[in-house]
């Protein structure tokens, strides 16, 4: 306990180091803040320009909620198929790499084409920048379950569900956790180029306004949000991951609270 | 699916029927045959061991009555059906525990209970209450008793394997299939898990297939063994073990029970000579 509380002050202290030091060298250095603005010059614009800035942040924020989704469901699906069928995965495998291969940007303008300008391609980039690595994840975990396994199941005369409702999505579940956690952090990406081609709202149309006309500290104030949102939803997947998967690392926390 | 709750009543006939199987595995020019053409019957309530050295086909016999294997020639029967067909409750029990590791020790020996009709259409009503004490009752009674909340890595080995024998029971199986379930265990543990092994079978009389390279313990708890051959994989010997129940631990001392392991060991160690001067 009191050693992995020793941990925990420690890597505050680093991580807080950081910021210190990117502000004493600032003020060393004399680096004006249109090139690089001091982390305390950042906080105070966040601060100051908050009711500014915020409902810009709700909706990158909700924009990628609603694509991480979507995302999640399309992924689940289509990594099920994949990885339970083998057609379905010497199908499906090169036209997904292939796919995850183009640059998303470059899709924003066909969304736009499609859908307009504005919320719609942003949720849709966040999207497909996160189901690629939900579908390896979730296709590997069910190719990787054990047979002696599905034996088991198999013997009880288990129907083809039946093993992968009991079997092979638990089983899948440690792929899957990590993948999300990834792919969270992709679905920022995804909203924030969208957002920065074409948008007229959102965090990515803020920092593009911001930076035309110079004024850096507000677009790194959009930077510290982007990044502050991000380690929310993951935290947030690390915990719920810690409770569902404790099992694939033995820990004795799932064991007495499971 | 069948919707009637009720085991099919099959006549007093065979569990298994094995006629004229044959299992290869590999195409023509790598050929390797697992099975040479084999017949075998085994009547309801019989406890048959196959005994063998390793690669003498006696799992691949187990995999196709388990229906996890396919004959490459001839017919498997369980209870009068094609394999697959039949509505007969099979347990099994591995070589290894297999226990599913997201699950505690309680949830693992009710897996069977959620997948095998009748059990499964009253799962969510009774998984709380009824379900749940008749696990406690068939952990108690391998010695598990208290061990429901733990997760299969916090027990050794040896109570993992008890664990899994009792998910290998707990939906009263009619047809019990053994793979080398005893075989990584210490020689003690082996011996109490043969008595409890023993004691259930004079209790709820399943037909049991057990696989094993452990001539002692075919002598102990089966009524019938089959002596099989490697190369290609064949049942050589076929004789009833004579012994009363309930057998203790001291029986496998006495020289009857010494003769009949000796001579297995002689027929096993015979065809394999055989086998060498053929190569």
């Amino acid at each position: 306990m009191n050693e992995q509380l020793r941990r925990r002050i420690l890597s505050m202290t680093c991580i807080l180091g950081f910021f210190v030091a990117w502000e004493l060298l600032c003020l060393l250095f004399h680096v004006s803040d249109i090139v690089l603005p001091r982390p305390s010059e950042i906080l105070m614009t966040l601060w100051t320009r908050f009711p500014a800035i915020w409902p810009h942040a709700l909706q990158t924020l909700y924009t990628t909620l609603v694509g991480f989704a979507l995302g999640i469901v399309i992924g689940i699906l289509l990594g099920m198929l994949i990885g339970s069928s083998r057609l379905a995965y010497d199908v499906a495998y090169p036209m997904l790499v292939g796919f995850s291969s183009i640059p998303k940007v470059a899709l924003v303008p066909i969304f736009v084409l499609w859908f307009g300008a504005g919320t719609v391609p942003a949720v849709l980039t966040a999207m497909i920048m996160c189901i690629f690595p939900i579908v390896v994840n979730v296709a590997t975990g069910l190719a990787a379950t054990e047979p002696e396994l599905q034996d088991v199941m198999k013997t009880l005369r288990a129907t083809k569900l039946e093993i992968l409702w009991n079997v092979g999505l638990p089983r899948t579940m440690p792929y899957f956790f990590a993948s999300l956690k990834v792919a969270a952090t992709l679905a920022f990406v995804g909203t924030v180029i969208s957002e920065t081609v074409a948008s007229n709202r959102g965090i990515g149309n803020l920092m593009m306004i911001a930076s035309s006309s110079f004024d850096v500290p507000l677009v790194f104030a959009g930077l510290f949000i982007l990044a502050a949102l991000g380690v929310a939803l993951y935290v947030i997947f690390s915990l719920i991951e810690g409770r569902v998967t404790g099992w694939a690392v033995r820990s004795d926390n799932f064991a007495a609270g499971g | 699916m069948d919707a009637s709750p009720a085991q099919p009543a099959f006549p007093a006939g065979n569990v298994i029927d094995l006629e004229k199987v044959r299992v290869t595995f590999g195409s023509d020019k790598n050929q390797v045959t697992a099975l040479a053409e084999t017949s075998l019957r085994i009547t309801h309530g019989e406890f048959v061991a196959l005994v063998g050295p390793s690669g003498c086909g006696k799992s691949t016999i187990l995999k196709l009555v388990a229906g996890t294997l396919t004959a490459s020639q001839g017919h498997v029967f369980v209870a009068g059906r094609e394999v697959g067909a039949n509505h007969v409750r099979i347990g099994m029990a591995f070589q290894n525990p297999t226990l599913l590791p997201w699950l505690n020790i309680r949830d693992n020996v009710m897996l069977p209970l959620k997948i095998v009709p009748p059990f499964k259409q009253e799962f969510s009503a009774k998984r709380k209450s009824e379900y749940r004490d008749r696990v406690e009752a068939s952990l108690a009674q391998v010695g598990l008793a208290g061990f429901g909340d733990k997760f299969p890595w916090q027990l050794s080995g040896g109570m993992q394997q008890r664990a899994s024998l009792c998910r290998a029971l707990i939906h009263d199986p009619t047809l019990l299939l053994l793979d080398e379930p005893f075989g990584a265990l210490d020689q003690f543990t082996r011996e109490e898990l043969w008595e409890i092994m023993q004691n259930l079978w004079i209790e709820k009389r399943p037909t049991v297939l057990l696989v094993t390279h452990d001539l002692k313990e075919a002598a102990y708890l089966a009524s019938r063994i089959c002596v099989m051959q490697a190369r290609p994989g064949r049942i050589v010997d076929d004789s009833v073990v004579p012994f009363v129940r309930p057998r203790t631990i001291e029986v496998s001392f006495e020289p009857d029970f010494v003769s009949l392991t000796q001579r297995l060991r002689e027929r096993i160690v015979a065809a394999r000579a055989v086998q060498e001067i053929a190569s």
